[in-house]
């Protein structure tokens, strides 16, 4: 039995193998890692179908954790290793400097479309002239509010940090007083990873105390203005924060928030989407609006994200897998992204696209936030940036949970990346 | 005549060709062993004497104990010392696992064994019971630990809803969060998931133990926490001791339930979670190596200081 089926199978197994054979040599399958956040892992799909039906190639969404750091950790690890079966790396913003070495240099193949990005990011993307990645999405964060219940309240959307501090402990105490018992103040990404350094970056810069480590490589984070943002942000925790905000990622403070729970967000505009969405609580209620500033003179500042895309050099497939970057980072593409996750695009003319006017609002208000938006030190520490990112937050989590005043913790994490720092980034 | 034992004159005796046959036999474990053990353990141990990277694995220069310590005399004439072993980091991290490690395991034991005590009892069933008390046990961690992360959450855990409504505590508690509460959470999880485990190996013990024993005590009519405490403790000792150790070694490097639940606490971060932070995200690897090292070279201390104090029998001579 068993040697007569093998014996029937032949011809079957050697037809297919021949058919395989004489299948087109460019239809290669990709496979492209991303984390991701909100609905883009189920959105990918959609995204890619017209790319897929005009090149024949088919590709395959790896998805990773939502917390950047995990993300980083895996790639790195693949990347040494040097594996081949990842085509496509999908990138922070700060991770060019650190992994350039892994990646194919783009500048050849995207020289014509990188003029239609916001240069300040095809710039970030850029180390030692080589263009490691291209652009997807940019990020700059939003301060989500409650316009309902600041309506109720009577209050402005607060323009300082203390006045947010101020309305949304009045709002909170009322609405609880009212029998809302789980409503909370304002709620943020406080847990110890790369979130919190995009937080609390914000923070400092706009009390007008620098950002960690400047341009030019000195260490400024031990200063006056720097301490008193911190000492504020200290004091939301277990007042108009719940406790609980120092685990909560992105995805965490979204439930909060969109459960209704919440008079203030601090999030990055994808949340948006969701938030108007047909299950969402808050649909109807909210609006959005940049960052507060420390004060009248400082200004506000938000932490500019984003993501991008990046072919690796073990690559088998780089030709498609080039091709498909291309895609990924174009204005059609972009256009797509902005429309299913509301995504903010790097493509300057997509600002005034009436289209994305019209289903997410936030877009065409969020170039004037995008083009202010503060760096995180990346590229003055180069190879080093995980670990002040990590000093960072490990500083400011312990001033938010009561380890410690701002000021000691500052004056220790100065010490440390000065330390770090040694002769030179 | 010839001895049969001895076999012939001359040739290897048979005890000889005995151990030559058993050496074969055992020669492709040790061959594995040397591969996924040995060598893995060499390799860290050498590149913790070199200034590797991960992104330059075979290029490392040997650099001495600098990853462990040096000195530097600055221009300014001020010492300063470097390396895991003046690195407070570290330090906090020794004292996180050893904290965790003597805590689970007092705990675990503690439960384990009571478990088993009412698991070896007849009742009706008794199979069933020992079969569902192995489920924490069976799951896997990652997702042991994602379900607790969801019931230990502060806005929409279920442990925080009984609570607040038994009236136990007065406002919700961000388990996971605060640095006071961090650690027991972990604990909470790891003695949940792991007495099952103690509890198998102790009744595996327990089932040793002659049942006219206990008859003869009854008889004389003893009291039972007597019988317990004269009878059955002395004779599950050697398994106790065995399980406790098993137990020690796996808590002295946990990773994966602190990684997930609480990754980045300082905590909770354990020496297992800080080496792996040092090797792969602030890509000094020969630093996270020397940290392996080091948690080899402590772990390796607590076993031989544990089998020395307990005298364990683990190469089973005594039952002889």
């Amino acid at each position: 039995m068993g040697k007569f089926s093998r014996d029937a199978l032949r011809p079957v197994v050697l037809a297919a193998l021949m058919g395989g054979i004489a299948l087109p040599a460019a239809a290669d399958e990709l496979f492209y890692v991303a984390g991701g956040v909100g609905k883009q892992a189920q959105h990918f799909k959609e995204l890619v179908k017209p790319w897929e039906e005009r090149s024949g190639h088919t590709v395959t969404l790896v998805p990773m954790p939502q917390s950047s750091s995990d993300q980083f950790a895996q790639y790195r690890l693949w990347l040494a290793a040097g594996t081949k079966d990842v085509d496509l790396y999908q990138t922070d913003v700060i991770w060019a400097p650190q992994l350039s070495e892994y990646f194919v240099d783009l500048s050849e193949a995207a020289k014509d479309i990188v003029g239609e990005h916001f240069p300040s990011v095809i710039e970030s993307q850029t180390t030692d002239g080589k263009l490691v990645a291209l652009p997807l999405y940019t990020d700059a964060p939003a301060l989500y509010y409650r316009a309902d219940l600041l309506e109720k309240y009577g209050k402005e959307v607060p323009g300082t940090w203390a006045e947010l501090t101020e309305t949304a402990r009045l709002i909170q105490d009322g609405e609880r007083a009212a029998g809302q018992g789980d409503l909370w103040g304002f709620v943020w990404q406080g847990n110890a990873y790369e979130g919190l350094t995009c937080n609390a970056l914000e923070w400092v810069k706009s009390f007008g105390g620098g950002q960690i480590v400047e341009s030019d490589g000195t260490v400024s984070i031990n200063n006056p203005q720097a301490v008193a943002a911190l000492e504020l942000a200290a004091s939301w925790i277990g007042t108009i924060s719940p406790r609980g905000v120092l685990a909560h990622k992105e995805e965490e403070a979204r439930g909060v928030w969109q459960t209704g729970n919440a008079v203030f967000m601090r999030n990055w505009p994808y949340a948006f989407a969701l938030s108007a969405g047909a299950d969402s609580a808050v649909k109807g209620k909210f609006d959005v609006a940049p960052l507060p500033a420390g004060s009248e003179e400082t200004g506000s500042a938000s932490t500019l994200g984003g993501w991008n895309v990046a072919v690796s050099k073990f690559s088998t497939k780089q030709e498609a897998a080039v091709d498909l970057a291309l895609y990924l980072a174009s204005a059609e593409a972009q256009k797509r992204r902005a429309l299913l996750d509301g995504n903010l695009p790097t493509v300057v003319a997509l600002y005034d696209d009436p289209e994305i006017a019209e289903a997410v609002p936030l877009i065409p208000r969020w170039k004037e936030v995008f083009a202010n938006a503060v760096p995180r030190p990346s590229g003055p520490v180069k190879s080093k940036y995980n670990e002040v990112s990590s000093k960072f937050w490990s500083a400011v989590h312990d001033t938010l949970s009561g380890k410690g005043t701002a000021a000691e913790n500052l004056e220790l994490l100065e010490l440390d990346l000065t330390d770090l720092q040694g002769s030179g980034w | 005549m010839t001895d049969p034992i001895a076999g012939r004159p001359g040739g290897p005796s048979l005890r000889q060709r005995r151990q030559r046959a058993a050496f074969w036999f055992l020669a492709p474990m040790l061959f594995a062993l040397l591969c996924v053990a040995a060598w893995p353990l060499a390799r860290t141990i050498w590149f913790s004497f070199t200034n590797t990277t991960l992104s330059n694995l075979y290029g490392g220069e040997w650099v001495g104990f600098d990853n462990y310590l040096s000195m530097r005399t600055l221009s300014s004439g001020r010492v300063v010392w470097r390396g895991t072993l003046v690195d407070p980091a570290w330090w906090n991290a020794v004292w996180n696992t050893v904290r965790f490690s003597l805590i689970s395991v007092g705990f675990e034991t503690v439960l384990g064994l009571i478990v088993a005590l009412v698991l070896n009892a007849e009742f009706k069933g008794r199979a069933l019971v020992r079969a569902a008390i192995l489920i924490p046990w069976a799951i896997p961690t990652i997702v042991s630990a994602k379900m607790w992360a969801w019931m230990l959450n502060d806005q929409f855990g279920i442990l925080n809803d009984i609570l607040l409504r038994l009236g136990l505590i007065g406002e919700k508690i961000a388990w996971t969060a605060s640095t006071e509460t961090a650690m027991t959470a972990v604990l909470i999880v790891d003695i949940w998931k792991t007495t099952p485990f103690m509890a198998l190996l102790i009744l595996a013990g327990l089932q040793m133990v002659p049942r006219d024993i206990y008859e003869a005590a009854r008889i004389d009519g003893i009291h039972p926490v007597k019988v317990f405490f004269r009878v059955t403790l002395p004779l599950i000792k050697p398994a106790l001791m065995v399980a406790v150790i098993f137990r020690m070694l796996d808590a002295l490097r946990i990773f994966d339930l602190i990684y997930v639940l609480t990754p980045n606490s300082s905590a909770t971060k354990t020496m297992s979670v800080i080496s792996r932070e040092n090797m792969i995200d602030f890509d000094k690897f020969a630093y996270g190596a020397a940290q392996s090292t080091l948690l080899f070279a402590i772990i390796a201390v607590f076993v031989s200081a544990y089998i020395w104090l307990g005298r364990v029998d683990l190469g089973g001579e005594g039952s002889k």
